[in-house]
């Protein structure tokens, strides 16, 4: 959709060490239109990994990990280019603060990206983050009047649809009043690197990937099997069901 | 020594970024000296102490501060090069959104967060449009979609500076800000120095403390806004703004030239 974001066909987390020095098991790979889920106890390593992505570490974090991009270590131009802007982030952040209505913020969004048709790039983004929410918003809508959920859903379509950064990182989608799984969707077609921080079995298993975090390292990288996908085929049927009863509960129709 | 105006509006972040900056600093052996100027008062000279930052503050008291912080360059300079520091910083809080301390020659910051509004980049003028670089804080409290906005609206104003998210709590660019530090140009004298766009002309009599209203109370450099049907217009500021991009330090004093007396 934009035409002036860097591409970048690999990035690489050279592996690093642990809280204790001990070294890391393996090299971390990640691809556009990938998704990895990070697993990991509060205080395991979670931020320490994104945050060494983010700065491009180069050996001198406390990780001691090393960040290369298309298999090369960044140079100069290359890290002026990016200007601190090769990670987007949704973090659990619920509303907006800026004092405009949403088709307005939007379309200077898109016009920032010099976008050839701001406004119809505006208008998919709305179209989007409506398909996401729970309860539809209008175009006039002020952005600090918008419910958690559609705060959080205009979040995830414009990150997906118009943010400048290759990467993606997501914190805690499950929490957010939006449909999940359509959101993951749409992250997989914007053809960014994603990355979800998540206690969700379903966003775990939904992800190609997770990667398990133990005392500031990697532990695990693990790629879904076939018995995985499976289970996530009967999780997710379980949690349809769910889904049903809470609505027919809401609107009083008999559940039993 | 090494030398760098940094600028912004109150509470928005200055001196949490600069105390982690300069303490990454002293970390790799480079000796900092930070002259804080502000108005009424200020407890940053203790936030830097506690930090292990050679500081001191300079209260503008009843005086412009920002004509009060270009009559204490030289004095500010002199004691910081007494500290033996390697590089000096001053931070200037509060001044009005006219007004810059920016000099040429030297390394100028500028620093607003991401919660001001979409039209501050506008509103704050010089101190962010002359900046070589302009910090933004704040980011971790909206969104990625009102950061990259933000920043848009920044480039807008100022099409050259080096513009980073940075974060004093979590530390977030500070190691960045403390090598961008550390190559400031580095200076032998402040002496003879210019800023980089000229002060607010203010000789009036509410300098003199004046505090009556009316316009038989006022002399010297008065100048009347004209309050039409249609939005006013400042073609005076406006000019001066513009010739502030070609960095003419003596723009400004145009107005003050060609409307030297009000009533």
């Amino acid at each position: 959709m934009a035409t002036d974001a860097p591409v970048l066909r690999t990035l690489t987390v050279l592996a690093g060490h642990d809280k204790s020095g001990r070294a890391e098991q393996a090299d971390v790979a990640f691809r556009p239109g990938e998704v990895t889920a990070l697993l990991g106890p509060t205080g395991s390593g979670k931020s320490r990994f994104l945050h060494d992505i983010e700065s491009l570490a180069a050996a001198d974090t406390p990780s001691g990990r090393r960040i290369l991009l298309d298999d090369a270590v960044p140079d100069a131009d290359r890290r002026f280019a990016l200007q601190g802007r090769l990670v987007a982030q949704l973090t659990q952040n619920m509303n907006f603060v800026l004092d405009m209505r949403v088709l307005p913020f939007i379309r200077m969004h898109a016009e920032s990206r010099a976008v050839p048709d701001p406004d119809a790039t505006a208008r998919a983004v709305l179209a989007a983050a409506n398909d996401l929410a729970g309860e539809p918003f209008g175009d006039d809508a002020q952005l600090t009047q918008l419910s958690g959920g559609q705060s959080r859903a205009l979040m995830i379509a414009d990150a997906a649809l118009l943010s400048w950064s290759p990467v993606l990182l997501i914190d805690e989608i499950e929490n957010a009043g939006v449909d999940k799984r359509r959101a993951l969707d749409l992250l997989l077609r914007s053809d960014k690197i994603v990355v979800i921080a998540t206690h969700d079995p379903v966003l775990a298993l939904s992800a190609d990937r997770r990667l398990v975090f133990e005392h500031g390292a990697v532990r695990a990288a693990l790629h879904r099997t076939t018995e995985e996908a499976r289970l996530l085929a009967h999780v997710a049927a379980m949690e349809d069901q769910l889904s049903d009863i809470r609505a027919r509960l809401r609107r009083g129709a008999p559940v039993a | 020594m090494r030398l760098v105006t940094v600028a912004g509006p109150p509470s928005c972040g200055k001196t949490s970024v600069l105390a982690r900056a300069c303490g990454l600093l002293a970390a790799q052996g480079v000796r900092t000296a930070v002259v804080k100027f502000d108005c009424l008062q200020t407890r940053d000279a203790a936030a830097y102490a506690a930090a292990g930052i050679t500081a001191v503050a300079a209260l503008s008291g009843g005086l412009c501060p920002d004509h009060f912080f270009a009559t204490n360059l030289e004095e500010a300079w002199g004691w910081a090069a007494g500290t033996g520091a390697e590089c000096c910083v001053i931070e200037t809080a509060g001044l009005c959104n006219r007004c810059s301390p920016h000099l040429r020659g030297a390394l100028a910051l500028c620093v607003v967060d991401n919660l001001m509004g979409i039209d501050a980049p506008e509103k704050i003028g010089p101190m962010l449009r002359l900046a070589d670089m302009v910090l933004v804080t704040k980011g971790d409290l909206v969104s990625q979609a009102e950061r990259e906005v933000y920043r848009h609206r920044i480039r807008q104003m100022n099409g050259r500076a080096l513009i980073r998210h940075i974060n004093g709590l979590t530390g977030q660019g500070c190691q960045e800000l403390a090598t961008v530090l550390s190559r400031a140009p580095d200076i032998a004298t402040v002496t003879d120095m210019r800023l980089r766009f000229a002060m607010p002309a203010a000789v009036c009599s509410y300098c003199l403390s004046e505090t009556r209203i009316g316009a038989r109370y006022q002399k010297g450099n008065v100048r009347k806004a004209e309050f039409a049907a249609t939005p006013p217009r400042d073609p005076e500021g406006e000019a001066a703004y513009a010739a502030c991009g070609e960095g003419d330090a003596g723009a400004g004093t145009a107005t003050f030239r060609e409307h030297p007396h009000g009533d």
